[in-house]
């Protein structure tokens, strides 16, 4: 990270993200469209259920087929799993150790060895959910084009309801213990944007919405989205055409979508300091255990409710068409588009990631904490940038551990 | 599962834990992950080891040399040809982690197509990148004491290798078939019982037959297995409806760049239609 300083002004923060180009968009044309979920996938390790739904959902557009009833229950139920994985990997072990003062959670764990040891417990349970449901943790197989290749037993989620009982009392625990946290004071005036549904809070389906006033289908994104290339950086800037740049992720879900959270959820999230509104973006941490909470309860509602579908998918044909899909990953909405040619090969593909769209907030709110907190010294200015930068969850959280300071003080 | 103590490889300090670095090239982070996933093993393991330097996992950074490496990832850019070298003088084992680090990854589908087209399919300005034409394996470029597959790994082989070369010993990871593991689950063969192409009986063991217990045909995540009959897979999915663009396709996947399925799938796209 570059920071220009001008006697106690930040004249200029470059967030210089190399991970090496692996050319996805390229890779994907030619392929079949039903190969679009398990290609996508490795794109991240930490939320393959996001690239494989927003790569459904977008083939389904394409295809003029829609999916409901137990499969798209079973869609809403691996997303929990997804979001309790990957929230808790981020709030226990890579957030709350920024907070505490600790290196790692590993050195967290010596002092408090009980929340460790019970967050590990809450992540492995929704680990439980995506191995259930999509066969794996990591890189899920059972994810069609269409639904499941396999729809799992009632007394396959069944299995899941103890587990999940107890994962109710430790995301409770949680949250309560997160908001204790000291928060710097800190706020940021940002569009946030998220998936809005008539009545759910929202995973796979909805308009994206801002705080702002955008109001849009999905298939409109790339008329409002403007994604640049810049020199410093392999990762792509999103901003809004006309608007500029703009916060997705936890924050915003929360803020969109507040009303639609169960009425003990928000009760909860109140006894938690929150608002109905949260402009601080370090109070992600506390958000984004709010939404660990929903999904353990939201998971148990759906197997509760669950009736296995009579075939676990609905044939899709494939049209020379273009479709798009938007769903809420963990760190925010991920879009995808798609051609398809005439053979069912995908003629062209679009991948907008979540952290390509914070990229120039993140940007932005360094330039601003660091400018309140220039009088730090180096090191301490360093580790508290990344908790700045974590404060996003970016799927650069490894390259955020060896945030390399660069400071130009004139 | 006991991760247990250890012997340093020195003596000079019977007490000292051995070290452990995990170091990330060009990946998705997914095998990674799974040693964060060994939700039960983690602090076990952490007691077993001294986690030296895991950048995803912590920001204390210890120096090398180390007494084990975990690599993910494979070699695409100029500087991590380099980089590979110095994370092998920094470390006494070596082990590679993963499709992307064993075989190339999903990334090395590049390596059959130009890389400069690629490019500029996706980025405005791809002057600004600094990339190279091919995605190649760790072991193309330094000496790898083990090479663990999958994408991603199996959480399961990795503690027992972690477990094995702390202890000296070889580790026991099959290299027979999915095949084997069908049979072993008592998972009904998807391609004589429900006509559906599968890569099984090319594909290493290892990930616990999932896809066909999943009704779905093996998509060979974790490779090649030992004498694997391409040839005789082909065919039989030619007599199941596939065409020769469908054989490329089903070897170039996440083992791509993997010597068998090279090869395969070079010999299709030669074949007319």
């Amino acid at each position: 990270m570059k920071i220009k300083v001008l006697g106690n002004r930040v004249a200029d923060v470059k967030l210089r993200i190399y991970e090496p180009p692996r050319f996805f968009e390229g890779l994907l044309r030619g392929r079949h469209f039903t190969e679009a979920p398990d290609i996508t996938a490795r794109i991240c390790g930490i939320c393959p259920v996001a690239y494989q739904m927003s790569a459904i959902h977008a083939m389904e557009a394409a295809c003029g087929v829609e999916v409901d009833g137990p499969i798209r229950d079973l869609r809403r139920l691996l997303y929990c799993g997804e979001w309790i994985e990957s929230h808790v990997l981020h709030i226990a072990m890579l957030h709350a150790p920024d907070f505490l003062g600790y290196a790692s959670a590993l050195d967290m764990a010596k002092d408090h060895p009980e929340t460790v040891t019970r967050a590990l417990q809450l992540k492995k349970i929704g680990n439980g959910i995506v191995a259930c449901v999509g066969g794996r943790e990591i890189h899920p197989v059972n994810v069609r084009v269409g639904g499941f290749y396999r729809a799992p037993a009632k007394r396959d989620l069944l299995g899941l309801v103890p587990g999940l009982e107890a994962a109710h009392e430790i995301a409770r625990d949680l949250l309560k213990w997160v908001s204790t946290f000291s928060f710097p004071d800190f706020e940021t005036d940002a569009e946030f944007v998220a998936l809005r549904h008539p009545d759910e809070y929202p995973f796979n389906e909805g308009r994206l919405v801002s705080t702002k006033g955008l109001d849009i289908p999905v298939a409109d994104f790339e008329k409002h989205v403007i994604e640049e290339h810049v020199a410093h950086s392999n990762a792509l800037h999103a901003h809004l055409a006309e608007r500029g740049p703009y916060f997705v992720g936890p924050l915003a879900r929360y803020n969109i979508n507040f009303d639609r959270l169960p009425a003990g959820i928000r009760t909860q999230a109140s006894d938690a300091g929150l608002g109905s509104t949260v402009k601080n973006p370090f109070k992600s941490i506390v958000v984004r255990a709010v939404e660990v909470l929903y999904a353990v309860e939201e998971a148990l509602r759906i197997i509760r409710d669950y009736e296995p579908p009579v075939r676990p998918f609905v044939e899709v044909t494939p049209r020379p068409a273009t479709g798009a899909g938007c769903t809420e990953a963990p760190r925010g909405i991920l879009y995808h588009r798609y051609r398809l040619g005439p053979d069912g090969l995908i003629a062209d593909a679009r991948i907008v990631p979540p952290t390509s769209q914070n990229q120039k907030i993140i940007e932005d709110d360094l330039k601003r904490f660091v400018e309140a907190h220039l009088a730090l010294p180096d090191d301490q200015l360093t580790l508290r940038c990344e908790q700045a930068i974590r404060n996003y969850d970016p799927c650069i959280s490894c390259a955020t551990h060896f945030l390399k300071l660069d400071v130009e003080r004139e | 599962m006991k991760i247990g103590s250890h012997r340093t490889r020195r003596g000079a300090d019977a007490t000292r834990k051995p070290t452990l670095a995990v170091f990330k090239l060009a990946s998705c982070d997914g095998c990674q992950l799974a040693i964060l996933d060994c939700e039960d093993e983690l602090l076990a393991l952490s007691g077993a080891v001294e986690v030296a330097n895991f950048a995803e996992a912590s920001r204390a950074i210890q120096k090398g040399p180390y007494d084990i490496s975990l690599v993910e990832g494979s070699v695409t850019t100029p500087h991590d040809a380099e980089r590979i070298h110095e994370i092998r003088r920094q470390s006494r084992t070596l082990i590679t982690i993963g499709a992307c680090a064993t075989a190339g990854g999903i990334q090395a589908l590049r390596n059959f197509t130009d890389v400069a087209e690629l490019a500029r399919a996706v980025y405005a300005s791809p002057d600004y990148l600094s990339t190279l034409s091919k995605s190649t394996p760790i072991v193309e470029h330094v000496f790898v004491d083990y090479q663990l597959r999958g994408c991603p790994i199996d959480k399961r082989q990795l503690l027992e290798v972690l477990t094995a070369f702390l202890h000296g010993r070889k580790p026991a990871v099959s290299t027979a078939s999915v095949c084997l593991e069908c049979k072993r689950r008592g998972t009904p063969c998807v391609m004589v019982a429900h006509g559906t192409p599968c890569l099984g009986p090319v594909t290493q063991a290892g990930c616990g037959a999932i896809c066909p217990a999943y009704d779905r045909g093996c998509y060979a995540c974790f490779g090649p297995a030992e004498t694997a009959n391409t040839a005789s897979v082909a065919t039989l999915w030619g007599a199941m409806g596939a065409a020769a663009p469908d054989l490329v396709r089903a070897f170039r996947t996440f083992n791509a760049a993997a010597e068998p399925f090279r090869r395969e799938s070079e010999l299709h796209e030669r074949t007319p239609g």
